[in-house]
C-alpha cells in the first residue's frame, strides 16, 4: 500500500473523469440511463441535478464503482480504464445521502477508516483525522458515537472520511438533502470553500437547482435518463437549449407565439426579438427579472396586474392580458403598485431566448 | 376506587395463570427431592434420585451441551453470512432462498428427522453419531439465527454501511467483519440465545434422530419417565431445570448488557 502523500490544498488535483457510453438497464429491462459520454476535468466540481429518476443517482453510482454500466459502457480515470475494478480499489471517496456512517465506531475511527484500511501508520491516521477535524470545524466531537451527533455534524464527519484517504475523486449523492433548509444553506457555502479549498475532482449529485448553481463549475441538467443540457451555472440559466432547462433551473415564462419582422405578437401588445429572428411560430423564455415595469402610455407591451406577492427583496406579479398565459414578472420592492392596475413592460431583446422546436424526448 | 380495583382484579387474574403455568413445574421438581412421591413430602427429602440421574445421564447432559453450542457455532457461520447475503442481494431469488430455510418451522419435527433418516441413514457411522443429531438441530433452529439477523440488518440499512466501506477500500472479508458483525450484534446476540434455547430443548426431531448411545436431555427426560420410577423422571427436570435456567438468565443479561451500551 502507498502511503498517501501530502499534496497542496489548492492546486487542482485529482484525476479526469471520463464516461463513455455509459447506458443502464436494470435487471426487470428498466432503463435508467440512456448511453452517456461526457468529461471532467481535473479539479473541476460537475453537477448532475434533475428531478428524482432522472438517472442521475445512478450515473454517480456507476462512476463510483457500485454499478455496472451495460456492456459498451466504459469509466476512464486519467484515461485509464476503471469499469471492470471494484469500488474498494478505485481510491474514491464518497458521501452518502443517509451519509453511512458506521455506528459501531466513534467519529474518529470513522474518520480515519479508510487510512487505517490502506495500512497507514496510527501516528499518520492520528494527524490526518486531527486537521480533518479541524478543516470541517468538528473539533471536540472526535470521541462522540455517532447517534450523539447532529445531522450538519454527520454531515461533516461523513465528508471528512470521504476525503481522508486522498481520493482520486470526490462523489457527493444528495449531501445536503437530509438537513433542513436553514442548515442546508449554510452548509452549501461551507461546503462550496471547502471544495474549492480542496481543489479535488468532484461529482455531485442534487435535485436542488440552487445548489448545483452554488457549486457547479459545470451542471449537467438531467431528464429521463438523458442529458438535456450540460455547461457553467451561467449558460444553463440565461442560455438554456430546451424548455424543460428554462422550466427546470429558476422562474421562467414560456412565451409561444407568431414571430414576424422581428417581433414577437403578443395579445398585449408586441416584443422586439434580437436580429435575425425568424418568422413563425416561436417558443420563448423570458426570466421574471428582465421584465421591466413601465407606464402603460409608451409601452410596446400592456397587461393587469392579477396578484402581487410581496417577497422582501421584490415583488412578484403576475400580469395576465399581455400574453396567451399570465406573465410572472419580479418587480422592485419600492414600486407602488396594485392589483388590478394596468401596467406597461419592457424586455431588452437580448432577455428573450427563442428555444429551439422541441424534440420529443 | 374502580380503578385499584380493576388493577387487583387483572393482577390476580395474572397470578393465577403464572401460578397456573408454574406450579406444574415446581411440582415436578419437588418430587424430584422426595424419598417416595406416593408417600409425599412427609417420607422426607432427599438428593438420591439426583444422584442417580447424574450417574446415568451425565454424558447425557455433556452432550446436550456440546451439541447446542455446535449448533450455534455452525448457525453462526453459516447464518450471519447467509443473512447478509440475502439482504444485500434482494430480489425474489433471496426471498425464495429465506422462505426455503424458513420452512422447516412449519413441518413437524418428525417429518424433518424421517426426511433425514430417508436420505442418511445409510451412512453408518453419521448415523450413529452424535453430528446426525447436530445436522437436525441446525435445520431446525437456522431460520431463527438468519431471520433475526435479517431484521437488524433492515433496520440499520447495512447496504449502504457496506458500500460506504467499500467506498474507502475495505474488502468484502473486511467490511463484514469491521462494518456488518459489529453492527448485527443485537440480531446475532438474539438469534444466539434462541438457537441455544431450542437446541437444548429440542424433542421431536431428536427423539426420532438419537441412538441409545446419542441421547440428548430431553430425550433423557422422555427415556427416565417412560422406564423409570416417577421421582427419577422428577429428579431428572429438576436437573434440567438447573443446567438450562442459568444459562439463559447470562445470556438475556449478555444481550441485555449490550443493548445498553449501544442505544
Amino acid at each position: 500500500m502507498t502511503a498517501p502523500n501530502a499534496t497542496s490544498a489548492t492546486s487542482p488535483h485529482g484525476v479526469t473523469v471520463r464516461v463513455e457510453a455509459c447506458a443502464k438497464t436494470f435487471g426487470h429491462g428498466a432503463r435508467a440511463l440512456e448511453p452517456i459520454t461526457l468529461d471532467v476535468a481535473r479539479g473541476e466540481t460537475l453537477v448532475f441535478l434533475g428531478p428524482s429518476g432522472c438517472g442521475k443517482t445512478t450515473m454517480l453510482r456507476i462512476i463510483a464503482g457500485l454499478e455496472k454500466p451495460d456492456a459498451g459502457g466504459r469509466v476512464l480515470f486519467n484515461n485509464a480504464d476503471v469499469t471492470g475494478v471494484p469500488i474498494e480499489k478505485r481510491n474514491v471517496g464518497m458521501v452518502f445521502q443517509s451519509y453511512a456512517l458506521f455506528p459501531n465506531m466513534h467519529v474518529a475511527d470513522n474518520i480515519g477508516y479508510g487510512l487505517k484500511v490502506r495500512g497507514a501508520s496510527k501516528a499518520e491516521r492520528k494527524a490526518r483525522v486531527a486537521e480533518l477535524v479541524a478543516l470541517t470545524g468538528i473539533e471536540g466531537l472526535e470521541h462522540r458515537r455517532i447517534d450523539q451527533l447532529s445531522g450538519g455534524q454527520r454531515q461533516r464527519v461523513a465528508l471528512a472520511r470521504a476525503v481522508a484517504a486522498r481520493p482520486k475523486v470526490l462523489l457527493l449523492d444528495e449531501p445536503l438533502t437530509a438537513l433542513d433548509a436553514a442548515l442546508r444553506d449554510r452548509l452549501r457555502t461551507e461546503l462550496d470553500q471547502l471544495l474549492r479549498r480542496l481543489g479535488i475532482t468532484t461529482i455531485y449529485v442534487t435535485h436542488d437547482q440552487a445548489e448545483a448553481m452554488a457549486l457547479g463549475d459545470r451542471i449537467v441538467v438531467m431528464r429521463k435518463g438523458a442529458i438535456a443540457q450540460i455547461g457553467s451555472p451561467r449558460e444553463i440559466y440565461f442560455t438554456p437549449e430546451n424548455r424543460f432547462v428554462a422550466e427546470f433551473i429558476g422562474a421562467a415564462n414560456i412565451v409561444e407565439a407568431e414571430s414576424r419582422d422581428g417581433c414577437l405578437l403578443l395579445p398585449g401588445g408586441k416584443l422586439a426579438l434580437r436580429q435575425g429572428s425568424i418568422d413563425g411560430k416561436a417558443t420563448a423564455m423570458i426570466r421574471p427579472e428582465t421584465i421591466a415595469v413601465i407606464a402603460p402610455e409608451t409601452a410596446m407591451l400592456t397587461g393587469r396586474i392579477d396578484a402581487i406577492s410581496f417577497i422582501g427583496d421584490r415583488q412578484r406579479l403576475i400580469v395576465s392580458a399581455a400574453s396567451h398565459k399570465p406573465l410572472t414578472v419580479d418587480a422592485a420592492n419600492s414600486l407602488q403598485l396594485r392589483s388590478g392596475d394596468r401596467i406597461g413592460l419592457a424586455i431588452p431583446p437580448d432577455a428573450i431566448r427563442i428555444l429551439p422546436p422541441e424534440r420529443s424526448l | 376506587m374502580p380503578n385499584r380495583l380493576v388493577f387487583s382484579a387483572q393482577l390476580l387474574f395474572t397470578l393465577l395463570v403464572a401460578a397456573f403455568l408454574i406450579v406444574p413445574a415446581l411440582l415436578s421438581m419437588l418430587a424430584g427431592v422426595t424419598v417416595n412421591y406416593f408417600q409425599g413430602v412427609r417420607s422426607g427429602l432427599t438428593l438420591q434420585w439426583v444422584m442417580q440421574v447424574w450417574s446415568l445421564y451425565a454424558d447425557t447432559i455433556a452432550r446436550s451441551f456440546v451439541i447446542a453450542l455446535a449448533t450455534l457455532a455452525v448457525t453462526l457461520i453459516v447464518g450471519v453470512p447467509a443473512a447478509y447475503a440475502l439482504h444485500v442481494r434482494g430480489g425474489r431469488l433471496a426471498r425464495a432462498v429465506e422462505e426455503i430455510i424458513t420452512l422447516p418451522l412449519a413441518i413437524p419435527g418428525l417429518a424433518i428427522a424421517l426426511g433425514l433418516l430417508l436420505s442418511y441413514g445409510g451412512f453408518g457411522d453419521f448415523r450413529r453419531s452424535w453430528l446426525f443429531i447436530l445436522t437436525g438441530h441446525v435445520v431446525f433452529t437456522l431460520p431463527f439465527m438468519v431471520r433475526s439477523v435479517m431484521a437488524v440488518f433492515s433496520a440499520i440499512d447495512v447496504k449502504t454501511l457496506d458500500e460506504s466501506a467499500a467506498s474507502l477500500g475495505a474488502s468484502p472479508w473486511r467490511r463484514f467483519r469491521n462494518v456488518i458483525v459489529p453492527n448485527a450484534k443485537p440480531g446475532i446476540l438474539a438469534g444466539a440465545l434462541m438457537v441455544v434455547t431450542l437446541s437444548l430443548g429440542e424433542f421431536n426431531l431428536t427423539w426420532m434422530l438419537a441412538t441409545p448411545m446419542t441421547k440428548t436431555l430431553p430425550v433423557g427426560l422422555a427415556d427416565s419417565y417412560a422406564s423409570m420410577r416417577l421421582e427419577v423422571a422428577s429428579a431428572y427436570t429438576l436437573v434440567f431445570f438447573i443446567m438450562i435456567i442459568p444459562l439463559l438468565v447470562a445470556m438475556q443479561l449478555f444481550a441485555d448488557s449490550d443493548r445498553k451500551e449501544q442505544p
